[in-house]
């Protein structure tokens, strides 16, 4: 079952089209990234779904039902640009934003103390923003996000701005929540920084979705049976021809490293790895794989000269 | 369906409110507010009363004046003034003038042997500038003993002419609304200029607020999350309607505290103040004087309920009206000095309403009256300038309903830019950029 399942949508602005036909589905219980360079096309995606702009063609629907004001109070969300009232204190900043969710007063002061507590913010509730660090200021950005316990969490650029610390408490509470059965769509231009995170994948480009899929599917759609080698001693012209020395370099104490290419597809990396020990020493064999930021270069230079 | 949009209304005015809330605790709880509104009960009666104390001492103890009179014609009165004592001093001009450069006194009065037809060559000497009202007092008694001269050429008897003068006291009746009123301008005026004004400056300061926290929101970036849980429309509505609130209760606030402090003061003063006795005292004095016979039957025809109903009526649609565009101007900009290019064109209609009061005084049924209280971005400050000389029915009525409409039109206009305006950043806005705005799709 799709948590979210938006079809065909387009939106155009007097000058630009923001997003051009788009179809992403995000099945439920998964981390999704949505990629893309800025201007791509993202945040208007997710301004769409948190119903703060409308499509002009197209349709969103979260589990099924089409968007509608009821499913405010089932999301979160942390917008690229965010703060917080800096002349608010931040028990009633929390309650209130819990309360803008539909949280009932009681229950969103229970929480917010509750999620205070967790993260060892409580002396500060009756503290103005201004006063607070920036990092607890994040901290009650965070919280204010997941008060709701909501079951869809979307985080535009969520580590941008924050420090370190507070971007691996929020990635271990997301995970957390994850565990507990919430849907994570993470928006981000910093692809490497989230690919470890996402299971999913939808690459935008240009207000186009140009690729989306689970993140192994589309990983191994883009191997190419290539290995990083690392030996000792030389392998110039003890390989057959099914095989291609891409790379070569030479390091300290005779050791090199190469990047090998099998050609011919019967074979094996294991027939790669008798070849070459029965001619060098072999320390390290690894596949080499593509980042999701070289599949998303290819992808849209491929586009580009086609 | 009629459930679900049942369910729909009630949570648009769930959320209206907590919006409404928000705006208004959060500026009922600064110091500021508690400040002024202490402060100012406290601050206006005391400078009024500081100032008007100050005047009568000034006036008390104002040292008459010496001024010097070389009198050529002899003709010159030089009986003393409450203000100026005359000192005749003979002798040539320049004599004169080098006794006056050397004494300490205020004058040298020049007065030629004129002709009483056509008297010139008066001159005053002094050290200083003279001011307008010495000036004027001075020629007013030379006027005055030119007068009484030409009364002796001419052999008129001076009481004669005293008896010929008569006071005579105008009584003005208004017609219009079917039944003869007593009407008096001072007090008309006095009413319409004070409402016209208070309508002026809530207009202004709470117009400002309202822009203020829209700027607010939008710099410290709290907007985008706010607008994923309410509706901007919501948004808006609610932060204007909050800032209402917060001017209302403060106003009610200082109506209660001035009420209690003139009681206090003037129990403790002694004052017999009950309402009761001070009623039937200024009857009993009405009865000797029709001074205060007069003032009493004006104080009574003075339609209050009428003026504080259309006071509050004019109070509210103004300030929807202009708190609205105060909002869409707030969205527009990311700087508070951003938004000084908009205001203008909100302030001229402002100040033509403040400007026009004098002509609508003057002439209250005029053209300029009548335009100025029918368009509705003058007609809350003109009208309360007009209304307690009497307005026609239907004037009244068209006026209120174009005002409603007028602000419907102004919340409408303004919730269209401000939805898109609260989500830009760094964006240079001109007029242009505002139309593009508000032709947008949702």
């Amino acid at each position: 079952m799709e948590a979210l399942k938006a079809t065909n949508i387009t939106k155009r602005y007097a000058e630009h089209t923001a997003l051009d036909n788009v179809d992403i589905s995000i099945p439920e219980g998964s981390i999704y990234g949505l990629l893309g360079p800025n201007g791509a096309g993202k945040t208007t995606f997710i301004r769409i779904i948190n119903q703060i702009i409308n499509t002009d063609e197209g349709e969103v629907r979260i589990n099924g039902d089409l968007l509608n004001a009821d499913h405010i109070s089932m999301i979160g969300y942390l917008p690229e640009e965010r703060g917080l009232y800096k002349k608010m204190k931040v028990g009633e900043q929390l309650v209130y934003l819990g309360q803008l969710r539909n949280l009932p007063r009681k229950e969103a002061i229970k929480r917010s103390k509750a999620w205070c507590e967790k993260l060892g913010i409580y002396e500060w509730w009756n503290k103005k923003i201004e006063d607070l660090s920036k990092g607890m200021a994040q901290k009650i950005q965070f919280i204010s996000t997941i008060l709701n316990e909501p079951k869809l969490i979307i985080l535009d650029e969520p580590f941008s701005g924050f420090d370190p610390v507070n971007a691996n408490l929020i990635k271990d509470e997301i995970l957390e929540l994850r565990e507990k059965g919430s849907t994570i769509i993470f928006s981000t231009h910093r692809m490497e920084s989230v690919e470890e995170l996402c299971d999913h994948i939808a690459l935008i480009n240009n207000s186009k979705k140009i690729l989306e899929g689970t993140k192994k599917a589309i990983k191994d759609s883009y191997r190419s049976n290539t290995f990083l080698v690392d030996h000792k001693g030389a392998v110039n012209g003890s390989l057959s021809n099914d095989f291609e020395v891409l790379g070569h370099e030479v390091l300290e104490d005779e050791m090199h490293k190469s990047i090998i290419q099998i050609k011919n597809g019967k074979l094996s990396p294991n027939d790669l790895l008798q070849n070459l020990i029965s001619t060098t020493e072999v320390h390290s064999f690894i596949e080499k794989v593509p980042s999701i930021n070289e599949i998303f270069i290819s992808k849209v230079e491929g586009g580009n000269n086609g | 369906m009629k459930f679900l949009s049942q369910k729909w209304k009630e949570e648009t005015m769930d959320k209206l409110f907590l919006v409404l809330q928000r705006e208004f605790m959060s500026r009922v709880k600064k110091r500021s507010f508690l400040l002024t509104t202490v402060l100012v009960p406290l601050i206006f009666p005391a400078l009024f009363g500081g100032l008007i104390v100050l005047m009568k001492k000034e006036d008390e103890s104002a040292k008459q004046q010496i001024i010097h009179v070389l009198d050529k014609s002899g003709k010159f009165n030089t009986e003393s003034t409450e203000k100026y004592s005359f000192v005749s001093v003979n002798g040539d001009l320049e004599t004169a003038k080098s006794a006056f450069t050397e004494s300490e006194d205020y004058g040298l009065l020049y007065i030629p042997n004129f002709d009483i037809e056509s008297p010139q060559g008066f001159t005053l000497y002094a050290k200083s500038n003279p001011n307008f009202s010495t000036i004027n007092s001075i020629e007013n008694k030379i006027e005055s003993s030119i007068q009484d001269e030409k009364l002796k050429v001419y052999e008129v008897d001076k009481e004669m002419l005293d008896r010929l003068k008569t006071s005579i006291d105008l009584k003005s009746l208004n017609i219009s609304e079917g039944e003869e009123k007593e009407s008096d301008a001072g007090v008309s005026f006095g009413i319409g200029y004070i409402t016209g004004f208070l309508i002026y400056i809530f207009m202004f300061a709470y117009g400002g607020q309202v822009m203020q926290g829209v700027i607010e929101e939008k710099s410290s970036k709290i907007v985008e999350v706010i607008v994923s849980t309410v509706k901007p429309f919501q948004l808006m509505m609610g932060k204007i309607l909050g800032v209402a609130s917060v001017g209302l209760f403060q106003v009610i606030i200082w109506v209660v505290l001035m009420g209690t402090l003139f009681t206090v003061v003037t129990g403790v003063l002694g004052l017999e103040m009950p309402q009761q006795a001070q009623l039937s005292e200024a009857a009993e004095m009405a009865q000797n004087s029709p001074e205060a016979e007069k003032a009493m039957r004006l104080f009574a025809s003075i339609p209050f309920t009428k003026i504080i109903l259309t006071f509050i009526f004019y109070f509210i649609g103004g300030y929807l009206l202009y708190g609205s565009l105060f909002a869409a101007v707030g969205s527009a900009v990311d700087t508070a000095s951003e938004a000084q290019q908009f205001m203008f064109p909100i302030m001229i209609p402002l100040i033509a309403g403040i400007v026009g009061m004098s002509s609508i005084i003057n002439n209250p049924d005029g053209n300029v009256s009548f335009w100025l209280s029918i368009i509705p971005f003058t007609s809350p400050i003109a009208m309360m300038g007009r209304i307690g000389f009497g307005v026609p029915a239907w004037e009244l009525a068209l006026s209120m309903v174009l005002l409603i409409l007028g602000f419907i039109g102004t919340v409408w206009l303004a919730g269209r830019i401000y939805r898109v305006g609260i989500l830009m950043h760094g964006t240079k806005v001109n007029y242009k950029v505002l139309a593009k705005w508000f032709m947008m799709k949702n």
